[in-house]
């Protein structure tokens, strides 16, 4: 089977600072890969990367088996990369539909799907998105990217900074998603949460890709050495 | 919703007040304010067409006069190539406003396309400047076009002509631009609660942002500046058949600042900021023009006043804080 998504070699640099020097990952079709590692190692660059928000210097982006690495980011968004970014980051004085509506692609996922999954979505319709809570605020930012009937989901962070109980929620949410055959790309701290929903997992050490396998893989001396646990 | 409410009733008593004052001046015999009227409307439909860019989509465009201007012009023309019989281009000209309306919205978003295409490439100071700049180029074109009156401009002898009205008779012509300008802003309303509003929107918050969710920033905005030169465009042709008159000094850059100025005194993105701003203008003009013929000191002291105070403009003042802002 080919990978869905798959990085090769991916070299990134923020002016004179190289931020990834060597990042490999690969997502198979249906499939949840994990991105982990400590703060700062460039789990953020690589998806940022992916989605053709950040270009590599070196390195080849490809998506369903097309090089997508010079392609501009509403192309990537377009051909099935649906990215929820840290922080939420809605359009914050547009109102709940109106932020999705605006990043509707034709598909399965509507706008009356996306709310029956999340019916919070669909109580605070003609709220302005500033106004929501964190947690009605990621399940916008889900919503949001599902509306671009993505063949990838990409979370970075989807849970930072929520409470334990609205973190059940999105993790609850991200495994139906799993199971109606979505891929996705995770990027999390939190690996117990990961270990249920994750196929397989990468971890970056300092830009590179430094080791690969299933989350039963990981011992706790890879734990200690790059997740700092 | 309290304050989108607030807002539609605050739309309404504009929009009716515009209707309501003429019908007034029409009983009371008062055919010059029913001008003023119609020039109000005119002008808001003109900052109607820029809110979209502007308001809507945060492009400062400081050329949009061009659009105005070549409005004006198309009416000019056809009509003058109607009354001598002469053809232009090989077509016949046409004093109906029906066939003027669609060539001015036509040439207006073909020229729209080509200085959209170009400046928003650019952002910030350069869109501002790059969109001057061409607004200005066609300016000096217009003074240096001999056949169509150059720098004295083209008067229009008769007034064009729509079905079952009398345009020369200025109720009848303010029936038509207000016509135009509800229809317009029925138009506008749809766009902005469509997907395409939305990501317009979307893309004056954050481009990136937006992009990362399929929308294409440069095409999204290209299409809205078209859009916005074409309802610009019917402004102008509107204006030189209530002038009679289409000049130069349409598209100079102190009629774009003007439709900004309209734009700002309204409420920036507000759907009948336009129509808000182009009557403080007119009223000022008419209340202390007559008085001192500095009377834009005065325009000026309250735009500082609006910006440092009131940045929702007088929709924001009356109907509170938008949530596009």
């Amino acid at each position: 089977m080919n990978p869905l998504a798959e990085l090769q070699g991916i070299e990134v640099f923020y002016g004179a600072s190289q931020a990834l020097f060597g990042v490999d990952l690969a997502v198979m079709p249906g499939q949840a890969l994990a991105l982990m590692g400590r703060n700062g190692v460039g789990k953020t660059t690589t998806i940022r990367t992916l989605c053709r928000l950040h270009p590599p210097y070196k390195g080849s982006v490809r998506f369903d088996g097309r090089d997508i690495t010079t392609l501009p980011s509403f192309k990537a968004a377009r051909l099935g990369i649906g990215l929820v970014p840290e922080g939420r980051r809605c359009f914050a004085t547009l109102s709940v539909t109106e932020n999705l509506i605006a990043a509707a692609r034709p598909g399965e996922w509507t706008l009356a799907r996306v709310q029956a999954f999340f019916p919070r979505l669909a109580e605070r319709a003609g709220q302005q998105a500033s106004t929501l809570s964190g947690g009605e605020q990621q399940m916008l930012a889900i919503g949001r990217a599902l509306m671009t009937n993505p063949r990838l989901l990409v979370l970075d962070e989807a849970t930072e900074g929520l409470a334990p109980v609205i973190r059940k929620e999105i993790w609850a949410a991200i495994a139906a998603l799993k199971a109606q055959g979505l891929s996705i790309l995770i990027v999390d701290k939190t690996l117990s949460e990961l270990k249920p929903i994750a196929d397989r997992c990468v971890i970056l050490e300092r830009g590179r890709s430094v080791w690969t396998g299933t989350p039963g893989e990981i011992t706790p001396d890879i734990e200690k050495t790059w997740l700092g646990l | 919703m309290r304050d989108i409410h607030k807002e539609t009733v605050v739309n309404l008593a504009l929009g009716l007040g515009l209707l309501l004052v003429p019908l007034w001046a029409l009983w009371a015999d008062q055919p010059f304010t029913i001008t003023l009227a119609t020039r109000i409307a005119i002008l808001a439909l003109a900052g109607v067409g820029l809110n979209l860019i502007l308001g809507f989509g945060g492009m400062v465009s400081f050329g949009h006069a061009v659009f105005f201007g070549v409005g004006g012009y198309v009416a000019g023309i056809l009509s003058q190539h109607a009354t001598s019989g002469v053809p232009v281009l090989g077509l016949p000209g046409s004093n109906q406003m029906l066939v003027i309306w669609p060539v001015a919205m036509l040439v207006a978003g073909l020229l729209a396309a080509a200085i959209g295409a170009l400046s928003l490439r650019t952002e910030g100071i350069f869109f501002i400047m790059i969109t001057l700049a061409f607004a200005q180029m066609v300016y000096y074109f217009a003074i240096s076009w001999p056949a169509y009156g150059g720098e004295d401009g083209l008067p229009l002898v008769l007034r064009n002509r729509f079905p079952g009205l009398n345009t020369m008779r200025p109720w009848h012509l303010f029936v038509v631009a207000w016509g135009v300008l509800m229809v317009v802003l029925g138009l506008m309303a749809a766009l902005r609660a469509s997907r395409f509003g939305a990501a317009l929107m979307a893309i004056r918050q954050n481009p990136e942002r937006a992009a990362a969710v399929g929308i294409n920033p440069y095409g999204v905005k290209l299409v809205a500046f078209v859009i916005s030169g074409m309802v610009t465009g019917l402004a102008g042709a509107l204006m030189a058949d209530l002038s009679r008159f289409a000049s130069p000094a349409m598209m100079a850059w102190t009629m774009s600042g003007e439709l900004i100025v309209i734009i700002i005194l309204g409420g920036t993105g507000r759907l009948f900021g336009p129509l808000a701003g182009a009557a403080i203008l007119v009223g000022f003009e008419v209340t202390f023009g007559g008085m001192t013929e500095h009377w834009k000191l005065w325009l000026g002291l309250v735009l500082l006043a609006v910006v440092l105070f009131a940045r929702g403009g007088l929709i924001g003042a009356l109907a509170g804080r938008a949530r596009h802002g």
